[in-house]
């Protein structure tokens, strides 16, 4: 048996090496002061495509991604550890997407990618932190859905048995193929880059980043011979999209206003260490069920 | 995120090296390979290129994989039952990281499933994995048996063991038995031909084998019947999943714990011969040796850059007297010795690399077409280059890294003392850096006859006639009267004309020879790049200054009849 797993990734700022000018002084993320980063939870759910792959010889990983011309790096990223290929879905009406619009993207992406098995992606990204675009693509392509999974335990007579992460435990769900998965930051970490994969794709190159190096291009006649080293990149008319659903056009969720939160300590309260005085603070931490 | 490789940024001066524009030229044999492999470099540029990715590949592991589990490791150990062992788990976590990544069999040809690097970048990253973890280095390291096979085992016995290795699977090379350490003439190993079923039998035992379990072995063991000394032995592969070796029990070291050291016991274990009869020890260890121990010089270099760091964190961060302990100076001198010593050691380190690099690929290339009279001399002197300074990295280096664990307790004070940093580990795992593969007194007696048949000095006088730059002149004088001291010393050795005497100051002679041509290295480093090197370069050459002037003080002051004062 062979399977057609699809993992959706997204390329994040790095929200856990926060400098002093992560934020604009308009409140919104400063991107070009955050590395940008493979979402960590998206690299958990490409160690369970990759485990898949390992298992059943012949199945192929797909990254699927949407961003500017620079997310190519997700795709390149995905290449190193194992994946066999990857689309970038990257058009200006795809901008300004908040969840409901990127899964409308996605959805139809995956249409044309066409007889999966297995579309698998983090639980959330660390910038949005909203859990919602897995289960939204499930919804639009009228999949099961299995989220917070941990692992996936085994596949077979098109079932597929996984482990999920809940409150106080796990739970072993089956579910039929084809299925939306998606992955919790406790499952195994990524596998490392592999040093032949990544002398074999570091050159691969996004249509945009080839041709913004124009006639600077290295190694410009590789590209011919080794058709891989070529990402592809879908606009919302090579995956048939609507206009009207794509980016900020298709977009419901309006900010109003984004306010610059500091946090200060309104009350403080010390306490010496004494037997009473840590007995006094579990009591209260437990009253106010912080601790339990 | 961190990494071992890209935040020494020392390794990749070496890596970028002009020698290595050579090294790739051969070792790639004008790129031939990238018709039929994907990962295959088109040209130089594409070749330093990789090697610099996959070397921040290993930096990122040793950073976030090997290093975090190191003390695990070293507490938990690996565990004998059965006649087997099982390593601790962190060790198994960081073979599975290595194997994914696919970082085994890195200088292997990739029609046997490496990599095809050459040495040098090969040795960078030992010198980072030991820098994470010593112990493990010993396991990762011990690839290098694959070189063995390589060059002496026949195309089909390549085939079948080669790729296993780039696999991932492990090796060792079972040379010790108790009667037979640094004498491995007296190994007794039985091998003998078992008519009946065509193959070879092993019985006996064997102690002292590092990763002892492993996949893959090779043995060293008699196969002449009736003879004692070195020509009786052969070099034979034995396969685990033959059976016929067991575990006994696995040695509770000092250092070093994760990589179990192990007594092995040899039941009629069905082997192969590996190349020709009775050439075991004569030739193949031999070879296998100086590779091994060019991996402890890189051992000794990882684990003095682990131990200066360390020193170093301690003593921007410790306070006493109301400011950092760095600002005192005599802290300060400590650190700056270490790190002159570190980098002294390290540029010895990667030029008997690079040495290694064109002898043995001419060595390669000499089985696929004959050399040209030029490529013949070329091999010629790479070769004996490589085995006079081979000896000086392992020998010189371990010691340094002795020094740099012991300084770097010293830096830690009380708390060096107390199980709780990092800086006793490096302490207890440098120790065996200066005893295993060669003690250092052995090194001397391999690199004595370089002495005194004027290699050292004709390598000395080549550097002298290199250009530094012109802030380096003066340093450039004072290694010149080093030279001249340490010329003054043999003569005088020389003129006495007795092998006991030579005996007894050959290590004073090899190590002024080992200062001065570290000094000579880090001369043309800080050349190429004075603010990496500039300020080492003048500590290193003021301390290997007085170390002549004292080595050669005592050889001077000498006399044949003094070295019976030594004698018990």
């Amino acid at each position: 048996m062979s399977l057609k797993i699809v993992v959706l990734a997204k390329q994040v700022p790095d929200t856990h090496n926060v400098g002093k000018d992560a934020m604009t002084a308009e409140g919104t993320i400063n991107r070009s002061a955050l590395p940008a980063i493979f979402n960590p939870e998206d690299l958990n759910a490409l160690e369970q495509a990759l485990r898949l792959k390992d298992a059943f010889p012949g199945s192929t990983v797909t990254i699927l991604t949407m961003g500017p011309g620079r997310a190519a790096d997700v795709i390149r990223e995905g290449l190193y550890r194992g994946a066999d290929n990857g689309y970038l879905l990257t058009d200006r009406a795809f901008a300004g997407a908040d969840t409901l619009a990127t899964s409308y993207a996605l959805a139809t992406a995956i249409r044309k990618i066409g007889d999966y098995d297995i579309i698998i992606g983090g639980r959330q990204a660390i910038d949005g932190d909203t859990a919602q675009v897995g289960p939204q693509v499930a919804q639009k392509l009228g999949l099961s859905q299995v989220t917070y999974a941990e692992e996936i335990l085994k596949v077979e007579n098109k079932n597929i048995t996984i482990k999920r992460h809940i409150d106080g435990g796990v739970e072993t769900v089956v579910a039929p193929l084809p299925i939306l998965i998606t992955i919790n930051s406790s499952a195994a970490p990524c596998r490392p880059r592999n040093a032949r994969l990544v002398m074999k794709y570091k050159r691969a190159l996004g249509v945009q980043e080839k041709s913004a190096l124009g006639d600077q291009l290295p190694y410009a006649e590789l590209y011919d011979q080794r058709p891989y080293l070529n990402l592809a990149e879908w606009s919302v008319a090579d995956v048939d999209g609507d206009l009207q659903q794509c980016g900020l056009n298709g977009s419901p969720t309006k900010v109003k206003a984004v306010r610059n939160i500091v946090f200060q300590a309104k009350e403080s309260k010390t306490l010496n260490g004494s037997e009473s005085d840590v007995e006094s603070l579990i009591v209260e931490l437990l009253d106010n069920k912080i601790i339990g | 995120m961190s990494n071992f490789y890209t935040d020494t940024p020392e390794l990749k001066h070496h890596l970028n090296h002009p020698l290595m524009k050579r090294i790739v030229e051969l070792k790639e044999r004008n790129f031939a390979d990238k018709d039929n492999f994907d990962f295959a470099p088109v040209d130089f540029d594409d070749a330093m290129d990789s090697y610099d990715k996959v070397l921040t590949i290993i930096g990122d592991l040793c950073e976030n994989v090997i290093s975090q589990n190191a003390k695990d490791i070293d507490d938990e150990g690996p565990h004998c039952a059965n006649g087997r062992v099982e390593y601790a788990s962190g060790t198994k976590a960081n073979i599975d990281a290595c194997r994914k990544a696919g970082l085994m069999g890195i200088d292997m040809p990739r029609r046997l499933g490496g990599l095809n690097f050459p040495v040098t970048p090969y040795i960078i990253a030992a010198d980072i994995v030991s820098r994470a973890d010593a112990a493990f280095e010993n396991l990762w390291g011990l690839q290098d048996c694959a070189e063995t096979i390589y060059e002496f085992a026949n195309e089909e016995q390549k085939q079948r063991y080669i790729p296993r290795i780039c696999e991932g699977e492990t090796m060792s090379m079972d040379l010790t038995e108790p009667d037979a350490g640094s004498d491995l003439q007296a190994v007794m190993l039985k091998a003998s031909f078992d008519e009946a079923n065509n193959c070879w039998r092993l019985n006996g035992v064997k102690r002292f084998i590092t990763n002892g379990d492993s996949d893959i072995h090779l043995v060293l063991a008699r196969s002449e019947e009736g003879t004692t000394d070195g020509r009786g032995l052969s070099m034979f592969i034995y396969d685990k999943r033959d059976g016929g070796v067991t575990v006994r029990r696995i040695e509770d070291k000092m250092g070093i714990h994760g990589s179990p050291t192990c007594e092995l016991v040899y039941k009629n274990a069905k082997c192969e011969l590996c190349g020709e009869r009775k050439l075991g020890l004569i030739k193949y260890v031999m070879a296998l040796m100086n590779g091994a121990r060019l991996g402890i010089a890189a051992q000794s270099v990882g684990i003095s850059q682990a131990a200066y760091n360390e020193a170093l964190a301690y003593a921007k961060d410790r306070k006493q007297f109301g400011r950092e302990i760095i600002s005192f100076l005599a802290v300060d001198e400590m650190l700056s010795l270490m790190k002159a010593k570190l980098e002294a050691s390290r540029c010895l380190l990667y030029e008997t690399a690079r040495m290694v690099d064109v002898y043995k690929t001419l060595d390669d290339i000499s089985k696929e077409r004959k050399l040209t009279p030029e490529e013949r001399q070329e091999q010629k002197t790479y070769s004996k280059l490589a085995d006079s300074l081979t000896p000086l990295a392992k020998g010189m280096g371990s010691e340094y890294a002795n020094q740099n664990a012991y300084d770097c307790i010293q830096i830690h004070g009380g708390s060096g003392f107390m199980r709780d940093y990092t800086c006793e580990r490096l302490y207890r795992d440098a120790r065996i850096t200066s005893i295993y593969e060669g003690t250092t007194q052995l090194q001397v007696v391999a690199a004595i006859r370089y002495v005194t048949n004027g290699s050292y000095l004709n390598q000395i006088k080549t550097f002298e006639a290199a250009t530094v730059a012109p802030e380096f002149e003066t340093l450039k004088q004072r290694v010149a009267a080093m030279t001249e001291k340490y010329a003054e010393s043999v003569a005088k050795v020389e003129e006495v004309k007795n092998q006991c005497y030579l005996d007894f100051c050959a290590r004073h002679l090899v190590e002024m020879a080992g200062h001065i041509i570290m000094s000579h290295l880090l001369l043309q480093s800080a050349t190429s790049d004075a603010d990496l090197f500039g300020k080492t370069v003048n500590v290193y050459v003021r301390y290997a200054e007085a170390e002549v002037q004292k080595n050669s003080r005592f050889v001077l002051n000498l006399s044949l009849e003094d070295v019976e004062l030594y004698r018990h």
